[in-house]
């Protein structure tokens, strides 16, 4: 027998656990982040933490090899090479300082436009977006315009709160979830450990994806969609559900604008002298205002020629061609299965009502004694949203929510704080600058009109993205996917800088990489640059910072002060409002400085109001200053906890705000009371809570729109009503998209389907984000190359095997890319990961990395501009109602090709401005690494 | 020749999920971040930024196509660690008693200061659970966390394996497997958990737990009443609604 050896069982684990917030994706989750003599030792999620109570994914775990990346930026560095060539020198805070503000000063006391500030994949905007608006310039957003503004802007004006950080399933209560092309970096660990909770219930998952991987994977019925088409596919489910009679009617009538009565001259609301929408009591038979106290809104109701939303609605889908024969076959799935699919919904949801004994009131006064579940709980994100069609799509998608009633009612999905929140009490958007002076507004917003369009007296757009114009009226977030096209192009105008954050704009982040590459080192016919001027922070060595003239270094995310803040993208959960703080946990070890922290400096050097005080001296320190003492009006400032003795939510400074933080794990919570916790946009108990919290000045109850009535005063412009006009060569596909109910449109990214038919996909790996994976040891190794996976089918029809290479064809050009065979594929769609294909040389990899010789980018194939009509116009590859980046509308051909030596095209290897990693790594403070 | 115990007074291990997890590496990178802390020597990864990374991973998360005769192609998601076998291989061939199987609760563990790299071990091991350290040359596997399990400087909750702690769909199950009535016995019991490849005698203690029939939802099986046309046309369903708003 051998003698057991003795083992440590109880090692000592940490000196010391600091709790903040993760940023390795966008889902923010909290982090126990445990240290040894000073250092990062290990990193474990936060039980008590609201987003991932505990768990953590790949990228969370692997956050300590953020830190230690050879790919992170030293020092400031100034461009002493030609752009793009990598050659820079290290400079002082000081000179890079000088050097901003000299650049910045004169376009402030000119012509504050001519600075363009897009952020990326900020998580600050509301700060940032505060620093742009004092300084003037109307040029500003950050990445959601090519990320998922058709999903965020379809779900406010359709029901205040659209997927991700607006709301969730009601994992506790649903017995059937349905899932949408979901974007993997959003939301992820709270959707995986939804699922789990589902799965352990018997509850069922459907997921609807060309791709079943990941969460498709799993789900119990896959529904493998053409790209596209979902709209179609949702409109054909809206159809089945209809002709059943399987849709709540008692919801739509007290919920929903159903009732409300439109004009049949303008189609537009009646309202009264009040400007409320007007609906038909059924028990008085008269025209009340849809709030009227005790009303009984009457779907069927009529008025002097007007019918209701509801009446409209059945005639617009009631009709042959969203029968699902008539679109099974261009979505991919039969008619059998479609009518399946109707059938399971119309199950779950009325034969398995759930109900729940809450008592509550509603904003008629209507008086409930138990709060009715419809189990069917919908999410979705990318996915359908990233198409021409995407805005359509993301609302007929919520109109099926809603018709099924199941919308902040038990089983369906619910909202979180701040939302629900009606798109009036937005702002709107803001584009005059004036020089030395603050812009007029807020940049971003929800339009409600033509004449809330930012473009001026001749038509011409007062934002460098063109964001708020006919082209693309309703988009909210910006189009940061346009700024270098447009800046390079002088359409609309020339700008001076460009200063960018957290974007990787000469590589994954931008459409047609290689043509913005050469935008971006273009010089005109006085041998000047024809962007003169970029800046850009960020903490790695990314293929943009080679295309910039002057960086900012950031810190790691455990280096610095964040806040998660409400007035921005909140972390909150369906019972509760929270917010939360990134602080220092670690001390950099360089001459790096937080991207916010050298905003407030900028800001004060430069004099913009809000960031000096009226001697002229600078109003904060730092970011944690700002934070702490930044009020957006008398007690409401960027974190909520904290700020007065019963915790409200609002209440004065308080100067240890950020010390009961740090005390409090990083993370503020406040829980809704159990009677408000659905039915919230027209609960009173939610309404009287949200105003005690903050979120909302006055109670604000509104009606979900199934007909959105600012999409019909657009499409009555373009019929030739009213004072603002579109051109001419707008009015046809305004009045085509700009429709108040949703439709379904064929997205014309290609002339000939027939030359180009296979859609060309990306998705995100769970274990990876964006551009910034690739630079960590761990995770790179689990993700290294980016296979393009085929279908069998086209894999057999020409005649590939795994290993073998293709060449794929888009009218923008071609790739040479090695293929791999899958078979849970929609088969007319080829895919690839995400951002693994780094430029040879950067994030201090080998030149020989994977990533560089067998990895690539979609991006390549992918214009930022649609076919040329012959109109002499540039036609942006975006939703034409949002200005979404379509990223997902493209058509490729594939053939086979000789394996090069890496996959093409290349374009040299870039200049590391931090040199190389090291050859091995062996990640322990017990060694000392 | 190094010998297993005739028997263990606990058989802990894991029971993993195939039907829940959603392939997401969160517990291979837990895994890597607490062991390259802790047991053992910590580890390694060779070219860690080059042509041809290659680092040392406890576990390791695989993926499956599978394409059903009749139905749609479909994926599994795999994860593989050591399985802690009553008959462990692995143990038996080591040349100098480094590799042993504790009597106490059967976790499989490399005494790192005996053992002498010479990777017979990993070839014995049907599962190629184990892997080599490029830079410590000492043989690296899941200890299921034997210095957090038992550990006295961490919170009663927390005396789970990183990998179980830190699964965010809730795939990854820890428990005394030979207790027939602990929470992960049961689940065996109920879900039909698996040994893997039991044919090759090795008695594994991890189980897997099937994932569960695919694509099921059928027109068959779903209640027709649930969807029996009313009117195909706007006329039609007024005339429906009517009555049935007479109703309400």
């Amino acid at each position: 027998m051998n003698i057991q050896p003795t083992v440590d069982t109880s090692p000592k684990v940490s000196d010391e656990i600091r709790k903040t917030t993760c940023y390795m994706c966008a889902c923010r989750c909290g982090i126990n982040v445990h240290l040894k003599d000073g250092k990062v030792a290990y990193i474990e999620g936060n039980r008590d933490h609201p987003v991932n109570q505990g768990v953590l994914c790949a990228k969370g775990s692997a956050g300590i090899m953020q830190v230690t990346a050879p790919s992170r930026l030293r020092a400031p560095l100034k461009r002493v090479g030609e752009r793009g060539s990598g050659e820079f020198q290290e400079i002082s805070w000081d000179e890079a300082l000088q050097i901003a503000t000299d650049w910045l000063r004169p376009l402030r006391e000119t012509a504050p436009e001519k600075l363009a500030f897009f952020t990326g994949r900020d998580q600050s905007q509301s700060f940032t977006g505060l620093w742009a608006q004092m300084f003037g310039t109307p040029n500003f957003a950050a990445h959601g315009g090519f990320c998922s503004v058709n999903m965020a802007t379809a779900g406010i004006y359709t029901m205040g709160g659209a997927f991700w950080e607006f709301g969730q399933p009601d994992w506790d209560h649903t017995k059937l979830f349905m899932l949408f092309g979901v974007a993997e970096d959003h939301d992820s660990n709270p959707i995986k450990m939804g699922i789990g909770k589902i799965k352990q219930r018997g509850a069922r998952v459907i997921g609807v994806n060309p791709i079943r991987s990941g969460y498709n994977a799993v789900a119990d019925d896959w529904v493998g969609i053409t790209p596209g088409t979902d709209g179609r596919f949702i409109l054909s489910l809206i159809y089945c559900l209809i002709e059943a009679g399987k849709i709540d009617l008692t919801y739509l009538a007290r919920f929903t604008n159903a009732p409300v009565l439109v004009d049949p001259d303008t189609g537009l609301f009646l309202r009264d002298d009040s400007g409320k929408p007007l609906i038909v009591d059924r028990t008085t038979k008269t025209v009340v205002a849809f709030d009227h106290q005790g009303a009984d809104p009457d779907i069927r109701g009529m008025h002097n020629g007007a019918v209701t939303v509801f009446t409209k609605m059945i005639e617009h889908f009631l009709v042959p061609e969203n029968a699902p024969e008539a679109v099974a076959d261009i979505c991919g799935i039969s008619a059998k299965r479609i009518r399946t699919l109707a059938a399971e919904l119309a199950h779950v949801a009325f034969d398995q009502e759930i109900r729940l004994p809450r008592k509550w009131t509603d904003f008629r006064g209507h008086e409930y004694d138990e709060m009715i579940g419809r189990p069917v709980s919908i999410h979705a994100m990318r996915g359908i949203s990233a198409h021409g069609n995407g805005f359509q799509t993301c609302r007929a998608l919520h109109v099926l929510q809603i018709i099924l009633g199941t919308v902040e009612t038990p089983g369906g999905f619910r909202f979180k704080p701040p939302y629900p929140k009606p798109s009036e009490i937005h702002p709107k958007p803001h584009g005059d600058a004036t020089p030395n002076a603050p812009l007029n507004g807020p940049h971003l917003g929800f339009v409600h009109g033509p004449e809330d369009l930012l473009i001026d007296d001749t038509g011409h757009p007062k934002r460098i993205d063109k964001a708020f114009t006919w082209e693309n009226p309703m988009s909210a977030h910006g189009l940061m996917h346009m700024v270098i096209s447009n800046a390079h192009a002088g359409d609309p105008y020339k700008i001076g800088t460009l200063f960018m954050y957290m974007a990787n704009m000469s590589w994954n982040s931008s459409m047609n990489t290689s043509s913005v590459m050469d935008m971006l080192t273009d010089r005109d016919e006085n041998g000047d640059y024809v962007i003169p001027r970029i800046i850009y922070s960020d903490a790695y060595s990314s293929e943009m910072v080679a295309y910039a003239d002057l960086i900012l270094p950031d810190t790691t995310y455990l280096e610095r002060h964040d806040c998660i803040s409400l007035l921005d993208r909140p972390i909150c959960e369906a019972d509760a409002a929270a917010d939360a703080i990134r602080w220092p946990v670690i001390e950099p070890d360089r001459d790096v400085r937080g991207f916010q922290s050298v905003l407030v400096d900028l800001g004060a050097r430069l004099g913009l109001p809000g960031f000096v005080n009226d001697d002229g001296s600078a109003k904060y320190a730092d970011y944690a200053d700002y934070m702490i003492n930044h009020e957006r009006k008398p007690g409401i400032g960027p974190l909520a906890g904290w700020r007065s003795d019963d915790d409200t939510g609002r209440g004065p400074v308080n100067p240890e705000q950020i010390n009961k933080y740090i005390e409090n794990g990083g993370v503020w919570v406040k829980h809704i009371p159990e009677t408000a916790g659905y039915y919230k946009p027209w609960n009173m108990a939610y309404q009287d809570w949200a105003v005690e919290t903050g979120l909302y000045d006055s109670a604000q109850p509104y009606l979900f729109q199934l007909y959105v009535e600012p999409l019909q005063k657009f499409k009555n412009a373009a019929m030739g009503h009213g004072d603002h006009q579109p051109p001419d060569h707008m009015r046809d596909r305004l009045k085509q998209v700009m429709h108040p109910l949703p439709i379904w449109y064929p997205t014309a990214t290609v002339e000939n389907d027939q030359d180009y038919p296979l859609h060309a996909l990306t998705q995100r790996p769970m274990a990876m984000y964006h551009s910034w994976g690739s630079q960590n040891a761990w995770l790179r190794q689990i993700h290294g190359m980016n296979p393009m996976y085929l279908p069998t089918k086209v894999m057999r029809d020409h005649g590939l095997r795994d290993g073998d290479w293709a060449k794929v064809t888009s009218p923008n050009g071609s790739i040479v890319v090695p293929v791999a065979e899958m078979a849970a594929l929609n088969e007319k769609t080829i895919w690839t990961w995400n951002a693994i294909g780094k430029r040879s040389g950067a994030w201090a990899l080998d030149p020989k990395a994977p990533e560089a010789t067998k990895g690539f980018l979609l991006n390549h194939l992918i214009s930022e501009l649609l076919p040329a009509k012959g109109d002499g116009m540039r036609w942006s590859n975006s939703d034409p109602i949002t200005g979404q980046a379509a990223w997902f509308d493209l058509r490729v051909r594939i053939e086979k090709a000789q394996p090069p030596k890496s996959s093409q095209p290349q374009f040299g290897t870039l200049k590391s401005p931090v040199g190389q990693g090291p050859k091995t790594v062996t990640r322990s403070t017990k060694e000392g690494s | 020749m190094t010998c297993l115990p005739k028997m263990t007074d606990k058989k802990l291990g894991l029971v993993i999920d195939l039907d829940t997890c959603v392939g997401c590496h969160a517990c291979v990178v837990s895994c890597k971040g607490w062991n390259t802390e802790n047991y053992g020597a910590p580890l390694a990864d060779q070219d860690a930024y080059g042509e041809m990374p290659v680092g040392t991973f406890l576990n390791r998360v695989h993926s499956y196509e599978v394409q059903p005769e009749d139905g749609l192609a479909q994926l599994v998601h795999f994860p593989k660690s050591c399985l802690h076998c009553d008959d462990a291989p692995c143990v038996t061939v080591c040349p100098t008693g480094a590799s042993y199987k504790r009597t106490e609760d059967g976790i499989v563990l490399v005494n790192e200061t005996d053992c002498i790299g010479c990777g017979l071990c990993a070839w014995a091991c049907p599962y190629g659970a184990r892997e080599l350290d490029g830079v410590e040359k000492v043989m690296k596997k899941c200890t299921l966390c034997v210095d957090r399990i038992y550990n006295e400087n961490l919170p009663q909750e927390d005396r789970i394996p990183a990998c179980v702690r830190t699964c965010p769909s809730g795939a990854r199950h820890f428990g005394d497997l030979g207790d027939p009535n602990s929470d992960v016995s049961k689940l065996v019991a109920e879900r039909g958990g698996m040994d893997l490849m039991p044919e090759l005698g090795t008695k594994p203690v991890n189980k897997y737990l099937p994932p569960r029939p695919k694509d099921q939802l059928s027109s068959d099986q779903t209640p027709t009443q649930s969807l029996q046309a009313q009117a195909d046309n706007p006329a039609g369903f007024f005339a429906w609604l009517d009555r049935t708003l007479e109703k309400l």
